[in-house]
């Protein structure tokens, strides 16, 4: 508080999204006074319990909790602050159109395909050497290259020395598959199409890629690598948003203050800093630094403004390619649908509709062309069977990711929101005959549902494409990945930085570190 | 072989050369699949080698014309005919003719980059009549509805001609012959496996140090005395002479080495 009474706060942070919440709650345990400004009703962004149905709940973006590091969920106290599994260790389980559904534990594959079984077991196991190797650049900020700075030599060396701690082997293999796309490496080492398919959608989901794009294996193992290797798929009790009302617990516990249904209108620049910021409101709030988990465009062009910008960054931004190609479809069901072919286990966990790469592939193609998929690739949950209180009682929910589905369809979503709809139910009913008789209700939404929201331009999944040229030393764009734009006293903490999207919460962690070594 | 090194070749005929260096031109799946006995490489060596990427996605058309074909979007007397024609349209094209080749088909509208170099030297075809070169992708190696048949290989022909008619309204009629060359000819006559151009895809796993093999980036086979020089090696395919130049050197390293000692 200043003399005159009027509040301000060492940090500012825009967006109470997942990251922000992150963000803010280390910033507040680093001493700092820090005010989170969610634009929404509730905190959470992307990562969000919503009723979507008279009395049917459900993680209306991100429906799977599987990056989030332990360490980060121990240092914030999540379980002190509620945070409860309702389920974890979830079974991925790829269908088949001809019921010969595939598991992917161990002992499922080693049963139905011995030799693809012993090559997923050495995959997993190179996975996971690579994916710890590489585990360390995720948690911190991405050197800076040409500065001479010894902090990024530094760093640059220790990632060398990582790699090439990995012996000859590995670390010519890292070499030769990182610039592959995920369809050849998976050819090199399987042979069934439905294991192929499976792993493949790890590769590509979320992402404007298809199984051939290049970049797919360096998705795959960034992904591994986030997950820590081990792919423990979890469900916090209460969806998503449980998750983000424990971060907001712990920011508060620390000392950050949060307002929802406070929009950020404008960052203030004063004196080429960030010195505050405007509410739609027309309310003024100063700070002496801005964290915004905004998505990159909004932040530097919405609410910052060009005219704090060089032309060379602004266009960097401007060609961010944001366009998301995940919609999500969450079912309201009066009671569950039967399956035929699975068993209760396999139901619980994750549902792989990628009955190849080729299907995936194809799927791709029309988002190339402004389509969305004749046959999409889905990710599926039935989250109300280890947690019933997200329906009411005796009834379910589905939720599932639904690609490809681009952000901008030729022939506009006004037109096809019905029968991308009912593609999607009627791609799920295949395994299912009575869905339809289940069906109580259906929300799609779309990327630019998701955009308007979300706030997220584009609605994409990791606010800006992960792909090569979008990653890293280079995420989102040159000159502001370390955390901090062009601005003094402006930083950035969400999904568009490194190390991208997914509720990870590592990018909130890793700004905050910033803020607080070089904004001391 | 001899002593654990390369000592020369047999020819086909059965005729025996020896060499204190045998350097092979020819892609690395040929190289090591087949004119050296496996016993002689190592095991992991050569399932790298069975996994090398090469796969074609190229076809040519030979074409002698009865003269010089018109095209009408060309203005008469532009130097334009005179060099490298592309039939590319849009950026949507190439990829949807990508599609085809990835379904196993030979692109349906394929792009074509076309010449005729009897223009500049005449020599190339009978007085008044012409030479076109037409370099077209994408066609597969492989056919997702079987074999390649000599109907196929004229349809594809066809879909080439039929393209290049559109831009030019009297090509099809001044067509006195067109060879017609699909991935498959192109092994069969060229020698290069499976048609690929450039002795192995270029890719990032298979470019720089991954060329064409992690570990063998250096022009030496793994079995001393053999070396390789084709576009299999770094920095790859296309006219270039590089690798062959690269080659020679490390060559002449090792020769000058083994000399000193
Ligand atoms: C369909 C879909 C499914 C997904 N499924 C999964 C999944 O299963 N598992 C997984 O790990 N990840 C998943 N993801 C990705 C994940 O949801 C996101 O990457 C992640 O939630 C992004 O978090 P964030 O905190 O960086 O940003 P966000 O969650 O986008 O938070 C940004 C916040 O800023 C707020 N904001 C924006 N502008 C303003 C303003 N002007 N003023 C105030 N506030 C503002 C927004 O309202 C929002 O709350 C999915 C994404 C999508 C789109
Ligand atoms: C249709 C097509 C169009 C192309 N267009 C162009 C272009 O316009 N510009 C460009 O720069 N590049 C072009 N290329 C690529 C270029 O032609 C090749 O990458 C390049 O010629 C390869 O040269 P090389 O010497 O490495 O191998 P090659 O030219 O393949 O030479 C290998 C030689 O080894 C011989 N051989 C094989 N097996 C044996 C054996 N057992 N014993 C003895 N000899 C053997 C072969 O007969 C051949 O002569 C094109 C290729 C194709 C197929």
């Amino acid at each position: 508080m200043t003399a005159a009474g009027t509040p301000r706060y060492d940090c500012i942070v825009v967006g109470g999204g997942h990251n922000g919440l992150v963000c803010a709650a280390y910033l507040a345990r680093g001493g700092r006074s820090v005010l989170v400004l969610e634009a929404a009703g509730q905190v959470g962004g992307a990562a969000v319990t919503r009723e979507f149905a008279p009395g049917f709940q459900v993680s209306a973006c991100a429906h799977l909790l599987h990056l989030m590091p332990g360490a980060l969920m121990r240092e914030l106290g999540l379980s002190a602050q509620g945070l409860k599994l309702a389920a974890q260790h979830l079974p991925t389980t790829a269908l088949s159109g001809d019921g010969a559904h595939l598991s992917l534990a161990p002992a499922g594959l080693a049963q139905r395909l011995p030799a693809d079984a012993v090559a997923y077991g050495e995959w997993q196991a190179l996975g996971q050497r690579l994916a710890a190797a590489l585990h360390p650049v995720l948690t911190d900020a991405p050197p800076r290259l040409g500065t001479g700075s010894w902090r990024a030599r530094a760093s640059l060396l220790r990632l060398g020395w990582r790699i090439r701690r990995l012996g000859r082997c590995d670390m010519r293999e890292l070499l030769r598959i990182g610039g592959m796309n995920v369809q050849d490496l998976l050819d090199e080492r399987f042979e069934s199409p439905l294991l192929k398919g499976a792993l493949a959608v790890d590769a590509v989901l979320g992402t404007n890629l298809g199984p051939r794009s290049p970049g797919t294996v360096l998705t795959l193992l960034y992904r591994m690598a986030a997950a820590g290797g081990a792919e423990a798929l979890a469900q916090p009790a209460g969806g998503l948003g449980a998750l983000s009302t424990a971060l907001a617990g712990a920011a508060t516990a620390a000392g950050a203050q949060i307002r929802t249904q406070a929009p950020v209108a404008r960052i203030l620049v004063s004196a080429d800093r960030a010195s505050g910021v405007v509410l739609a409101s027309g309310e003024e709030i100063a700070a002496d630094v801005v964290v915004s988990s905004a998505d990159p465009k909004t932040t530097f062009l919405g609410l910052l403004g060009s005219e704090h910008l060089d032309a060379g960054f602004t266009r960097r931004v401007a060609q961010l390619r944001t366009g998301g190609l995940a919609a999500k479809l969450h079912l309201a069901l009066e009671r569950l649908p039967q399956f035929p072919d699975l068993d209760r286990q396999a139901l619980r966990g994750r549902l792989l509709i990628a009955p190849s790469p080729q299907y995936i592939e194809r799927a791709f193609n029309h988002a190339k062309y402004g389509e969305f998929s004749a046959a999409p690739m889905l990710e599926i949950t039935v989250p109300t069977l280890a947690d019933p209180t997200l329906a009411p009682p005796g009834k379910h929910v589905l939720s599932a990711i639904v690609q490809y589905a681009p952000y901008s369809l030729r022939s506009g979503w006004q037109a096809q929101r019905q029968s991308f709809t009912d593609l999607a139910i009627d791609t799920i009913g295949a395994f299912a005959p009575d869905l339809r008789d289940c069906l109580h209700s259906a929300q799609l939404l779309t990327p630019p549902d998701i955009e308007r929201e979300f706030r997220i331009a584009g609605g994409h999944w990791h606010h800006a494409e992960l792909a090569l040229d979008q990653f890293f030393l280079v995420r989102p764009v040159p000159g502001a990945a370390q955390y901090q734009g062009p601005v003094a006293g402006l930083y950035l903490c969400g999904a568009g930085c490194h190390p991208g999207g997914g509720v990870m919460g590592v990018a909130g962690r890793n700004a905050a570190r910033q803020v607080l070594r070089e904004a001391a | 072989m001899r002593g654990g090194r390369a000592a020369g070749v047999r020819l086909a005929g059965g005729e025996e050369i020896k060499a204190r260096v045998v350097v092979s031109n020819l892609d690395v799946r040929r190289t090591f699949l087949e004119t050296v006995a496996p016993k002689h490489l190592p095991p992991e060596f050569l399932a790298q080698v069975r996994r090398f990427k090469i796969r074609g996605s190229s076809g040519k058309l030979n074409i002698a014309l009865d003269g010089l074909p018109h095209f009408p979007a060309i203005p008469h007397g532009s130097p334009c005919t005179r060099g490298d024609m592309h039939v590319t349209d849009t950026i949507d094209m190439l990829e949807r003719a990508y599609d085809d080749w990835k379904e196993g088909r030979w692109s349906r509208a394929p792009y074509i980059d076309m010449l005729i170099p009897s223009q500049i030297d005449p020599t190339m075809a009978p007085n008044g009549k012409h030479y076109m070169s037409v370099f077209v992708q994408y066609c597969p190696y492989k056919l997702a509805d079987g074999e390649w048949t000599p109907q196929k290989r004229q349809a594809f022909g066809d879909t080439v001609i039929d393209t290049i008619a559109r831009h030019s309204p009297d090509f099809k009629d001044l067509i006195l012959h067109a060879e017609i060359r699909t991935p498959h000819e192109i092994e069969a006559e060229v020698g290069l496996t499976e048609g690929n151009i450039f002795q192995g895809e270029l890719t990032f796993d298979q470019l720089l140090f991954n060329r064409p093999i992690p570990g063998y980036a250096q022009y030496r086979a793994p079995v001393r005395g053999m070396y390789m020089c084709g576009a299999s090696t770094h920095p790859g395919g296309g006219v270039m002479g590089a690798p062959g130049a690269n080659a020679a050197s490390a060559i002449l390293r090792d020769l000058r080495l083994a000399q000193s000692t």
